[in-house]
């Protein structure tokens, strides 16, 4: 693999950028590896590639059905954050958090995290308490956070509608600054093509149509491009995580949904933090192109369309207008949607499975995106050792049937409603 | 997407609520009993679920409209109702 370094760069310029090579290989499917993981999403490729980095396993497929980050990777809104209340979740997701701050560089693939901010607004004394509590917990787990009055919301966001008129009158917010954003496509290609230098395959286009088992053991796999075998097999395909729980005869306490976003037309600056909205059930953040990034719930019922109702977009757009008046004007330039894995109690599950050498890494609902590098560490390390990495240890499949559920939102056994 | 009401035929979406997967009760004929059904059925029926990726039986509210609660099975890769509502 050639670093990449502004030497790099400007040996490449002389040839007129012509000589680049291939980020990564695109080799056949061998007849089998010691590991495969299936989904070339961000959550496969980071499985992959600390696999290889942190257990020396190399011999490894990453088999993805259609191309690289073209699931949720590419289609979510890229925030980061680790402004939980839950202790298992914090942990995790500042675990998580950790590592972003350092990814570029262990990469050696600028991802472009930029940490501006994430703000969460307050509409009413219920919510400036419910943020007291957040916060305190956050700071309890060693997490950073810091309320905000409402003249520092002002001072960060000149935009938002502060008036007493105003729908939803804002009274405060939480900040957590080391939050922010990170470039979605460089999360898969950074990793893809750091587990690729160290003899990972990557195999595109190649889609798992079913698992091949000896008793209760399974030994591969069957795919568009023949059947491959393995000693182990990583399920991280988000959405379709059912589906492979249904090659293996099992039913998940997960549904997969639609969640949807869109993008206004560019503009110049002017918003430069992540800003959130519970009560308004928006959020809106400014690309580095200009974009305006909205989103807001899920549509609420069980889809594997990768598009949804325009009657969630519009309230997305309606909460957003009403928290920054400015934009009224702006058009929409695209909207689209992904199928995410809706967990029962709105927390992910990694886990070993019933059928040895089978693994799975789904239930991540909204927010697997900012989990990425940490469910790679936690997923190699459990495959590589069939020990739970002990910020995952929580992330269970049997809490379901013991009770010890992680229902970050409290709002019961409705995935639509996490 | 519009959704076939039994009572008021195709209505939008946003006038619905969402009520999950039609799962069947453990021990339906004994409701004063849970003990009557093991402890993992009611698990499977509150937790687990088919996900199809094709034909769902599914409940829906008419909440903005009759108030009906009704049955119906769509396809979750193509939202084409694939049945009649049942009330
Ligand atoms: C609109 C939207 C906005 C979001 N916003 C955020 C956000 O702001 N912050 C955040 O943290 N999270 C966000 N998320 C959630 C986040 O995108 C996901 O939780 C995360 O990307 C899941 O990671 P993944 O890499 O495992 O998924 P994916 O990128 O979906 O990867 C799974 C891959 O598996 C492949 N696959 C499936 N079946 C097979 C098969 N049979 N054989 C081979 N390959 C298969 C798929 O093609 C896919 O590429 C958002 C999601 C959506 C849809
Ligand atoms: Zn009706």
């Amino acid at each position: 693999m050639m670093p990449y370094s502004v030497f790099a760069l400007a040996r490449q310029a002389l040839t007129g950028h012509r000589s680049w090579p291939a980020a990564w290989r695109d080799p056949a499917p061998r007849a089998r590896y010691q590991v495969i993981v299936i989904g070339g999403g961000g959550h496969g490729l980071a499985t992959a590639y600390y696999l290889a980095k942190t257990y020396g396993i190399t011999d490894v497929a990453v088999l993805e059905k259609a191309w690289l980050g073209g699931g949720n990777t590419g289609r979510n809104t890229a925030i980061v954050r680790s402004n939980y209340l839950l202790t298992a979740n914090s942990r995790f997701y500042e675990h998580a958090l950790k590592l972003w701050e350092g990814l570029s560089a262990d990469l050696n693939f600028n991802v472009m995290f930029s940490q501006r901010g994430m703000v969460n607004i307050a509409h009413s004394n219920a919510e400036i308490s419910a943020l007291h509590r957040r916060g305190n917990a956050m700071r309890l787990n060693g997490v950073d956070a810091e309320l905000l009055s409402r003249d520092d919301l002002g001072r960060l966001m000149p935009g938002l509608d502060l008036s007493a008129a105003a729908r939803f009158p804002i009274l405060g917010g939480l900040i957590q600054k080391r939050g922010g954003t990170a470039r979605h496509d460089a999360v898969a290609w950074g990793y893809a093509r750091a587990a690729d230098a160290r003899g990972v395959d990557i195999i595109q286009n190649c889609e798992v149509t079913g698992l091949r088992r000896d008793g209760d053991r399974v030994i591969g796999v069957e795919t568009t491009r023949g059947p491959i075998a393995a000693d182990k097999v990583a399920i991280c395909v988000a959405g379709d995580s059912g589906r492979l729980a249904a090659m293996a005869g099992l039913r998940l306490p997960m549904e997969s949904h639609v969640l949807q976003a869109l993008v206004s037309e560019p503009v110049k600056p002017m918003l430069d933090v992540v800003a959130v909205s519970g009560a308004l059930h928006v959020y809106i953040n400014q690309s580095d192109k200009g974009e305006l990034v909205m989103g807001g719930d899920i549509d609420g019922c069980n889809s594997y369309a990768q598009r949804g109702d325009p009657h969630v977009l519009d309230h997305v757009v309606e909460s957003a207008a009403a928290l920054f008046p400015a934009i009224r004007r702006l058009r929409m330039m695209r909207s689209w949607g992904g199928t995410v894995d809706m967990s029962m109690d709105g927390s992910p599950i990694i886990t070993r499975l019933p059928l040895a050498g089978l693994y799975l890494n789904g239930g991540w609902c909204y927010g697997g995106f900012k989990g990425t590098p940490a469910a790679g560490t936690a997923m190699a390390h459990l495959v590589a050792t069939d020990r739970p990495h002990p910020v995952a240890d929580r992330f269970t499949l049997d809490r379901f049937d013991t009770g010890d559920l992680l229902d970050e939102r409290g709002s019961g056994s409705s995935p639509w409603m996490h | 997407m519009r959704i076939p009401c039994p009572c008021c035929g195709l209505r939008a979406m946003a006038e619905f609520t969402y009520g999950g997967a039609d799962v069947t009760r453990p021990a339906a004929a004994l409701p004063l009993d849970p003990s009557a059904a093991p402890d993992a059925d009611w698990n499977d029926y509150v937790y687990r679920r088919d996900n199809p990726a094709g034909p769902h039986r599914e409940l829906w509210f008419h909440a903005a409209g009759c108030r009906r609660w009704f049955a119906v099975t769509r396809d979750t890769r193509t939202n084409a109702f694939l049945s009649e509502a049942v009330a």
